[in-house]
């Protein structure tokens, strides 16, 4: 009965509690939406950190690490590959030859990193394939040897286009210098330009050639996942069956992408807090304008037996009413925004060169997941609870007779 | 029975500063059944008088004995409860919830008292009926009349069966026809079912219908009238 009492009660000053509403629910609106769009953000960052570069999980020599150079290889890839296939949580793996090269055209040259993939595994692992576009070029071609896919930056950088030959120089096994000439095939490009800076593909056969690898062995081994959350996991697992080789997730891989996931969830509710704690106090104002009102009312029903829980209760649930019914309505249109930019996104390429640098996105779909719906509602409830103890000490501090009496 | 008993009670407000004797040794005893008035000029006392003997303020010194308890000696929190189980209240205004219906209202003090629901379904019929407002029940009250919400305070009171109700001016703001209503709902209560009712007014038609007349002037009982 209390609770029908503090909703209606909601009601009486409708102007005021609209108000009051109407605060809550902009304000709750804008840390959804915003939440939303840091979330998209980094989430593509942290999608394409996986998909396109790190894959979930990597297994290498352990000296590799310090000292990239191609004799540091894992001994029998091949074997191990099938091991990490078994692993009911593995999606896909691949192994590569990933050294370091350079990349010389008759106009320039650059540093790179060179990996030696094969194209119809790799494809299953990384979506570099899906970041060429028609016009330039395709991920490798069946027959032909001495194919390299680059990436558009590179390409600016070396003035190469397709079908253009670029010179690679890579140390071979015995650590001697070996040049070969490779043809561009593809063009790739994906929304992290120190990368693509850095890195180009060729087929595992092709360079294990130039290297004298023998066709068992490789620099790297890489590991797709069904479920990002699962990496510790199964790294765990592996880790205990390859005690000699080094495997790392991607958070030890990409340092600066596992720490923005991190501190993602953090910095995602921040924002949420902070306005609430703005709108705690408008709260607070308007339920002490309630109490004020309604100083003979309460002071009637402490008279009449309303003990001091139930007058707590009764202002409490009037000021979460009231913050609830604000902050589903800014749930519900942020949920809308959400999900109209969601699919159409939020085109930021006017800063679009600064955050390809540092490998974002210039697109962004803002998305958020149920649970921050979840913990909003609980922190809005918070909050009404919160700000009703004032107000509601307020009331509990009126004395029945002095109540009754007083004019209004 | 007795139902109260007041014994030298005193009430001094701002004792540091400029002493009022609002009220200045009363003795009075209260027995089931009364319909007692008490009187007097604005400023005698009389509702400092009444919200001691309803537990809303503490007396300075003195006793006030319901059901064997001296309530002085309560608690804050065991006063509400006491107050809730013993005591029916009348206000002059604001006495009823204003997002409930008349039903409602009556209801509330039985939902507080803890009745179980189909007790308190049936009682605020019965009550609302008492008073004569079986239709309203589903009114709210600012639907209501004045005279009509004073009846539904009235229901309320009734509906927690006190031992007695307190009702400060209950006739103040209402017509004089609404107020014959009234007291005749009253009347009719203290009657047929026997119902105590302590009332304060100033107007001298409703002193005509009590059967006991408390008179006080500056905090003292100067005339005990009983008819
Ligand atoms: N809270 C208070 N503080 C100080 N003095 C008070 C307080 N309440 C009442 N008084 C004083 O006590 C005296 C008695 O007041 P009370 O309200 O009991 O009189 P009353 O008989 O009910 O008057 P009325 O007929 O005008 O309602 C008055 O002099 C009043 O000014
Ligand atoms: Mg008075």
């Amino acid at each position: 009965m209390i609770n029908s009492i503090s909703w209606k009660n909601i009601w009486r000053n409708k102007l005021r509690s609209l108000v009051i509403i109407t605060a809550i629910a902009f304000g709750v609106m804008a840390g959804v939406f915003s939440a939303a769009m840091t979330n998209g953000m980094f989430d593509s960052r942290i999608a394409s950190a996986i998909e396109l570069e790190s894959s979930n999980i990597q297994i290498h020599n352990s000296k590799y690490l310090e000292n990239k150079e191609s004799y540091y290889f894992i001994e029998n890839a091949d074997s191990i590959l099938e091991v990490v296939k078994q692993n009911p949580n593995v999606k896909s793996a691949s192994k590569r030859i990933k050294i370091t090269a350079m990349a010389n055209t008759s106009a320039s040259g650059a540093g790179v990193m060179l990996y030696g993939i094969e194209p119809d595994i790799e494809k299953n692992v990384t979506k570099i394939s899906e970041k060429i576009a028609d016009s330039l070029g395709t991920y490798f071609k069946a027959k032909s040897k001495n194919q390299i896919v680059i990436s558009s930056k590179l390409a600016e950088k070396l003035k190469v286009k397709l079908k253009s030959k670029i010179v690679l120089t890579v140390q071979s096994l015995d650590g001697t210098m070996v040049n070969s000439a490779f043809k561009v095939v593809g063009i790739f490009k994906t929304s992290n330009s120190a990368f693509d800076e850095m890195t180009v593909f060729v087929k595992y056969q092709d360079i294990a050639n130039i290297i004298n690898l023998d066709a068992t062995k490789a620099h790297e081994i890489a590991i797709l996942l069904k479920e990002n959350q699962k990496s510790d996991e199964v790294a765990t697992q592996l880790k205990s069956k390859f005690k000699s080789l080094n495997v790392m997730t991607w958070k030890e891989i990409q340092p600066e992408v596992g720490m923005v996931a991190e501190m993602l969830n953090f910095s995602l509710y921040i924002f949420m807090i902070i306005i609430l704690f703005a709108l705690g106090f408008g709260i607070v104002n308007t339920m002490l304008m309630v109490v004020l009102e309604r100083v003979k009312e309460i002071g009637m029903l402490m008279a009449i037996g309303m003990n001091r829980m139930r007058v707590f209760k009764m202002i409490m649930l009037e000021t979460v009413y009231l913050s609830l019914t604000g902050g589903v309505v800014g749930m519900i249109l942020g949920a809308g925004i959400i999900n109209f930019f969601g699919k159409t996104g939020i085109d930021l390429s006017i800063y679009a060169e600064g955050l390809n640098n540092i490998g974002y996105a210039s697109i962004i779909y803002p998305s958020i997941g149920f649970d921050y719906y979840i913990n909003t509602v609980i922190m809005v409830i918070l909050t009404g609870i919160i700000a009703s103890l004032y107000p509601a000490r307020k009331a509990l501090k009126l004395n029945p007779a002095e109540a009754v009496r007083t004019e209004i | 029975m007795k139902v109260i008993e007041i014994k030298n009670l005193h009430k001094i407000y701002d004792e540091k500063t400029v002493p009022v004797h609002a009220v200045d040794g009363i003795d009075l005893t209260f027995e089931q059944g009364e319909f007692a008035a008490i009187v007097g000029p604005s400023g005698s006392g009389k509702t400092t008088l009444l919200n001691m003997i309803g537990g809303l303020d503490k007396p300075t010194s003195g006793e006030i004995i319901i059901a064997d308890t001296d309530i002085k000696t309560l608690s804050a929190s065991k006063m509400i409860d006491f107050r809730m189980k013993n005591i029916g209240f009348v206000f002059q205004s604001y006495n009823l919830i204003p997002v409930l219906t008349a039903g409602e209202n009556v209801e509330f003090i039985m939902h507080l008292q803890g009745k179980p629901k189909e007790e308190r379904k049936a009682r605020i019929k019965e009550m609302l009926e008492a008073v004569g407002l079986g239709d309203r029940i589903n009114s709210r009250p600012n639907k209501l009349s004045g005279g009509q919400q004073q009846r539904v305070a009235v229901a309320r009171a009734l509906a927690s069966k006190p031992k007695f109700i307190l009702a400060d001016e209950p006739t103040a703001n209402l017509d004089s026809k609404s107020t014959e209503t009234l007291l005749e709902i009253m009347e009719k209560l203290n009657r047929e079912e026997n119902i105590t009712f302590i009332f304060s007014t100033h107007d001298a038609r409703v002193m005509k219908k009590a059967r006991r007349v408390i008179t006080v002037e500056d905090g003292k009982v100067i005339s005990d009238e009983r008819k």
